[in-house]
């Protein structure tokens, strides 16, 4: 664990304190109708733990070691697989009308 | 030599974490959403292509098998990738809250995974503060794990029933307080370089009672079991990020992990119950004992006199609940809609926060029929539509239409916000037959004067609906 940066004592708390404020506030503005998509697009981007998989795999020095970290990059990678596709699948539905007027017109017309 | 590639980590890390939190804030709106996973998902590629440079920093231990390690990942990657994306492609909107509780578990698994490796490294120096946040991480990722497992099993039908005994409570209490105790001997006993056979314990522990935990919770209670879930791992991968000091991780997963813990907050709070109380107690168990009595009778009716009544009326409001998806009645319902719309007729959907298997799964059940998003409408704005609505038609919802929510305080759902759909001056019911909802309870908007009751299958009512609109237009 010889990274260059530090992330310990309170500029961790920093970080979680901030990422937690900014988690709230993007979901607490988001209308009831994208709750289900935004629940699958948050269950996506905690897929990043597979980047931490990966780290623990490539030190591994031991099979155990190595059978954990293959387990692990294989259910990281399912998650962001995963949740990347059926995320996306849901949001491709939404779309507006095209038509929202034509109702009200089509009345007069006829 | 080592520098550079930890730089190109280091910058790549923070593009994933930015393209995140602006790709979630894209997903907010109707409008930006498809882009938004789309950004996100440049991120964790980007995050993803880069950790193999972790390739030139490795420990000197593990520089032997390095090759090794490389190839296990990519075929790891690969693999879980592939298998993933095929899933993903064809699983239907209907099954969609137990695929989320699939992939969220997996994620579980990989944070556990991560602090099981971290725990097990008997040759490192721990300190205190990485070793609380793995087994911290262990303990809510195991959960997730074994739980969400569990919650895709009951949603997807491999498992039936609940399980419940006496004295649950204290054996999943017991079971709980025995993994924490084990994870502490490992923190500050044992200094992390606990027996392996012990870590086995302690994992096998926190799976165990994520098993426990999830088994005695009922079908409609498991969105918001998953959500929770949902926020469990993105805890857990927070904190493994902090032991393995990656930003990336830590910023992600306490993004998710507040985001989740709102979004479950939201979710109780709509079905009038607190999380602990979706949790610990069995909902339905002592279901209808109150009762009081209900008066006038149910009556039926065509569906082909409802549909001419809906084409003569100014404004008809929908309201659609799960028992409308599990017929595959949305397409048609559309159909049968826009026919109204043509002729002339103001037509919303009302939607109630809890219609479906989780939070605005009914939104996506209704635009996979193609419904634009514009003509759907959530409880507190269409709530006071209800009295100037000429015909409300409720199709496969119940508990959420029940008046008794508002009046009858001896009711389980007293308490729980309801569309207003009495208020119409008709109301149309479309159900199978004379059931009673999740809950249990007998409703009496089914007895009122105004309500009549359309029996039979919904696909086949929209059809016979359709029909008679038709009908009458080609009669002109």
């Amino acid at each position: 664990m010889d990274l260059t940066t530090t992330l310990t004592g309170f500029v961790a708390l920093y970080i979680f304190m901030l990422a937690a404020f900014t988690g709230y506030e993007i979901i607490g503005r988001v209308p009831a109708i994208l709750h289900t998509p935004l629940m699958s697009g948050s269950n996506f981007v905690h897929g990043i733990v597979v980047v931490g998989a990966m780290y623990a795999l490539l030190n591994a020095t031991s099979l155990v070691e190595q059978i954990i970290g293959f387990t692990g990059v294989l259910l990281g990678a399912g998650n962001a697989a995963g949740g990347y596709v059926v995320t996306e699948r849901m949001l491709e539905m939404f779309k507006p009308s095209t038509k929202a007027a034509p109702g009200k017109a089509n009345e007069g017309a006829k | 030599m080592r520098l550079q590639p930890q730089l190109i980590i280091d910058a790549s890390y923070f593009t994933a974490a930015f393209l995140f939190i602006y790709g979630l804030k894209r997903m907010s709106s109707p409008l930006t959403a498809r882009s938004g996973i789309v950004v996100a998902g440049v991120g964790m590629l980007v995050a993803t292509l880069a950790s193999f440079l972790y390739y030139f920093g490795v420990n000197e231990a593990a520089q032997a098998q390095l090759g090794t390690n490389v190839t296990l990942a990519a075929v790891a990657l690969g693999l879980g990738t592939t298998w993933a994306w095929w899933s993903g492609k064809r699983v239907a909107m209907t099954a969609m809250p137990q695929m989320v509780a699939l992939y969220n578990g997996m994620g579980g698994g990989a944070a556990a995974a991560i602090a099981a490796v971290e725990l097990l490294r008997t040759s490192a120096v721990h300190q205190t503060v990485p070793l609380i946040l793995a087994v911290l991480g262990a303990v809510i990722g195991s959960i997730s794990l074994s739980g969400s497992l569990i919650a895709w099993a009951k949603l997807d039908g491999r498992i039936n029933g609940t399980w419940r005994f006496s004295g649950q409570q204290i054996l999943n209490g017991a079971v709980f307080l025995a993994t924490l105790a084990i994870g502490a001997y490992i923190i500050f006993v044992a200094d992390g370089h606990a027996h392996p056979g012990l870590v086995a314990a302690f994992f096998a522990g926190a799976l165990i009672f994520g098993i426990f935990m999830t088994m005695p919770i009922g079908g409609a209670d498991m969105p918001v079991v998953i959500s929770l879930y949902n926020a469990f791992t993105g805890l857990a991968v927070g904190f493994e990020g902090y032991v393995l000091q990656n930003p990336a991780l830590m910023i992600a997963g306490m993004v998710v992990g507040s985001a989740g813990t709102l979004l479950t907050l939201l979710m109780a709070k709509a079905m009038n119950r607190s999380v602990s109380n979706v949790i610990f107690s069995n909902f339905g168990a002592s279901g209808d004992e109150q009762q009081g009595e209900i008066k006038g009778s149910q009556k039926p009716a065509e569906a082909s006199d409802a549909a001419i009544q809906m084409r003569y009326a100014n404004k008809v409001i929908i309201a659609p609940g799960y028992g409308l998806a599990v017929a595959q009645a949305q397409h048609k319902l559309y159909e049968f809609v826009k026919l109204l719309v043509d002729a002339g007729v103001e037509v919303k959907f009302a939607i109630h926060p809890v219609a479906g298997r989780m939070p605005g799964h009914m939104n996506v059940l209704l635009a996979e029929a193609g419904v634009p998003y514009d003509m759907i409408y959530d409880l507190e704005d269409i709530n006071g539509e209800f009295k100037e609505a000429d015909v409300a038609i409720v199709i496969g919802a119940n508990d959420t239409v029940n008046p008794a929510a508002r009046t009858n305080k001896s009711s389980p759902i007293y308490g729980m916000p309801i569309l207003n759909v009495d208020q119409a001056k008709q109301v149309y019911v479309v159900k199978r037959g004379q059931g009673k909802g999740y809950s249990g309870v007998e409703n009496e908007l089914f007895f009122a004067d105004n309500t009549n009751l359309v029996y039979g299958d919904a696909q086949k009512v929209m059809v016979a609906m359709i029909h008679a609109v038709k009908a009458l237009e080609g009669g002109h």
